[in-house]
């Protein structure tokens, strides 16, 4: 089974991104998706691929890595691309066959469309979660979240529920490989019959998955109340997050290049995106 | 006890070739192939197993032994070389890899996790059900791979959840044993386990063998048991093979083993002492029965030492 997971998946390095608080990112991604959805203008689009390219060459992470994430998406890139060349309407016919028409206008705004998709993943990914180490990322989220707890929202729970699930993801996928590969030495086949003997095939595999993650989760509660683990009242950090003068010029930055779209979007001629 | 259609023992089809049931010829396996930190888990072995004989692998943690004994059933594919099971390559196209399973059962380590089935009867019917046998043919193997893992038949119809820990070990160990396979392969069967509980699995699977005379290949970390169940040793060191001899010659030369990053039993490091203290029992002690029967002989005592 193909276990790759590289959209999501933390890289190591010591850029600028890398160094900034967690807080600045998850705000500044916020912002960044704002920007990519105001934007209407060729123009602006051509901004924001720029931008990317740059935030994206300044975080220090390969080119392959960055498009082995993309691969998953590819699929619903090209379809919604597709879907939308036949159902666009413009001035410039290109191909009129019995219902078919297909305008120029169409394939440009379909191309859009799928590079809004790309920065999308590919800004957020490169600001987010290749640079910030899971841990961080639910950190920073938690402190943004806190004045929730005010109106009584388990802010401090739902985070150390995700550090938790996070932090487990490897641990579950090397278990499926290592109980898979038990099963396959008894003989199982996950790969030959009908759907309905494929699924009764998996059996084998999640009753095992499934104790052992109770198990896990049994051990893990355990060790927590040994270690006195009360919930989040009045605990302290041990690493404090500090928002410095760079995270605010981050956040400052992806808000100029929002209102850099807006003054785009208003006032430079050309095509504009029609989703 | 009778022998299962005796398929297991050394018929010797082709005279000499089929003395050995396994062979590694220059295998090698890459971790992480290709990123910063790749690693050569497996670096050119050249390896035998001998037919019918219990052998051991030993090995420091990461040395190789768990990869190596996964290739036997095709788990993991070389980068390079051949596998040989019966003088057969099982990495060659027109080889099915599920026929090579059931002729090599592999148990795998904490083999205890994988049960999942209502029953333990049921669960150890998993591999013959997928051999594709009768029921009838099935509920033999069940009975006697329950009995050959010392699984009380009372617990049968249990669920493998209820069970205890020992038990659960057991009932795994059986589900593999009822395959019947030419060569079982177990990655340290006893670990975890209280010493009667390891003593008891270990002395099962020599049993086994006596038995139904298939040939074992077993990895563990306990040069203790290896000394006292295996024929031959196969000592490895940074995925290479460094050693493959008889246990005397293996525990013999300790420095070998001191350099593998491993130890010599207990019981011969008691016999070095004795060395320095002028009692001279030889070095390659390597059981406390031997030490004790040496130490008689030497003193012309007729003590005997069945307890050991």
């Amino acid at each position: 089974m193909n276990f790759d997971i590289a959209f999501g998946q933390y890289c190591e390095g010591n850029s600028i991104l890398h160094r900034l608080d967690p807080r600045a990112k998850i705000i500044s991604a916020l912002i960044f998706i704002v920007d990519i959805f105001i934007a209407k203008s060729v123009w602006a689009f051509l901004l924001l691929t720029v931008f990317s390219l740059m935030t994206a060459a300044a975080s220090r992470i390969k080119a392959r890595v960055i498009l082995k994430g993309l691969r998953p998406i590819i699929f619903i890139m090209v379809f919604t691309g597709i879907v939308n060349i036949f159902w666009f309407k413009g001035e410039r016919l290109l191909v009129d066959f019995w219902f078919i028409h297909i305008y120029l206008e169409g394939i440009i705004n379909a191309l859009l469309i799928m590079l809004r998709v790309i920065l999308l993943l590919m800004g957020t990914s490169v600001i987010l979660t290749y640079t910030t180490t899971p841990l961080s990322l639910t950190d920073g989220l938690e402190q943004l979240l806190s004045p929730l707890s005010k109106i009584k929202v388990p802010v401090h729970e739902f985070s150390l529920m995700m550090t938790i699930a996070l932090r487990f993801i490897p641990t579950l996928v090397e278990e499926t490989t290592k109980i898979m590969n038990a099963q396959k030495a008894r003989g199982a086949d996950f790969s030959e019959g009908s759907l309905v003997k494929r699924a009764k095939a998996l059996v084998p595999i999640l009753v095992p998955l499934f104790a052992s993650a109770i198990r896990r989760a049994d051990e893990l509660a355990v060790a927590m109340e040994c270690r006195c683990y009360r919930g989040g009242v009045g605990k302290t950090k041990m690493n404090v997050l500090k928002a410095s003068l760079s995270d605010a010029a981050c956040v400052l930055v992806f808000i100029l290049l929002g209102v850099a779209v807006v003054l785009i979007n208003k006032f430079a001629s050309g095509f504009r995106i029609g989703i | 006890m009778v022998r299962a259609e005796g398929r297991a023992t050394p018929e010797n089809k082709n005279g000499n070739e089929n003395e050995y049931i396994a062979e590694f010829r220059d295998v090698t396996f890459v971790y992480n192939k290709g990123v910063t930190y790749e690693t050569k888990a497996v670096d050119s072995v050249n390896l035998k197993i001998r037919r019918g004989l219990i052998t051991g692998i030993i090995g420091a943690t990461g040395s190789g032994k768990s990869t190596l004994i996964q290739m036997l059933n095709g788990l993991i594919k070389p980068d390079s070389g051949e596998v040989l099971i019966d003088s057969e390559n099982i990495l060659s196209k027109d080889v099915k890899l599920k026929k090579i399973r059931f002729k090599v059962g592999l148990v795998m380590q904490y083999p205890e996790y994988q049960l999942f089935d209502e029953t333990v009867e049921s669960d150890i019917a998993f591999g013959p059900r997928n051999m594709g046998l009768s029921e009838e043919e099935i509920k033999r193997r069940v009975e006697s791979g329950a009995r050959f893992a010392g699984l009380d038949f009372s617990l049968l119809k249990k669920s493998p959840f209820d069970l205890s820990g020992g038990q659960k070990r057991r009932a795994a160990i059986a589900g593999v044993m009822a395959m019947e396979p030419e060569l079982l392969v177990l990655d340290e069967p006893a670990a975890g386990l209280d010493p009667a509980a390891r003593r008891e699995i270990l002395g099962k699977i020599r049993d086994y063998r006596k038995e139904r005379g298939t040939s074992v290949v077993m990895v563990s970390h306990s040069m203790e048991d290896m000394a006292r169940y295996c024929d031959r040793i196969v000592v490895m060191n940074q995925g290479r093979v460094c050693m493959d001899d008889t246990p005397p010659k293996v525990f013999g030369s300790s420095e070998e083993l001191f350099s593998a990053g491993l130890d010599v039993p207990g019981i011969t490091k008691v016999a070095y002492e004795l060395q320095k203290l002028g009692i001279d029992i030889g070095r390659d002690i390597y059981t406390v029965k031997y030490a004790a029967d040496m130490l008689c002989e030497k003193y012309g005592l007729k003590a005997s030492a069945e307890n050991f």
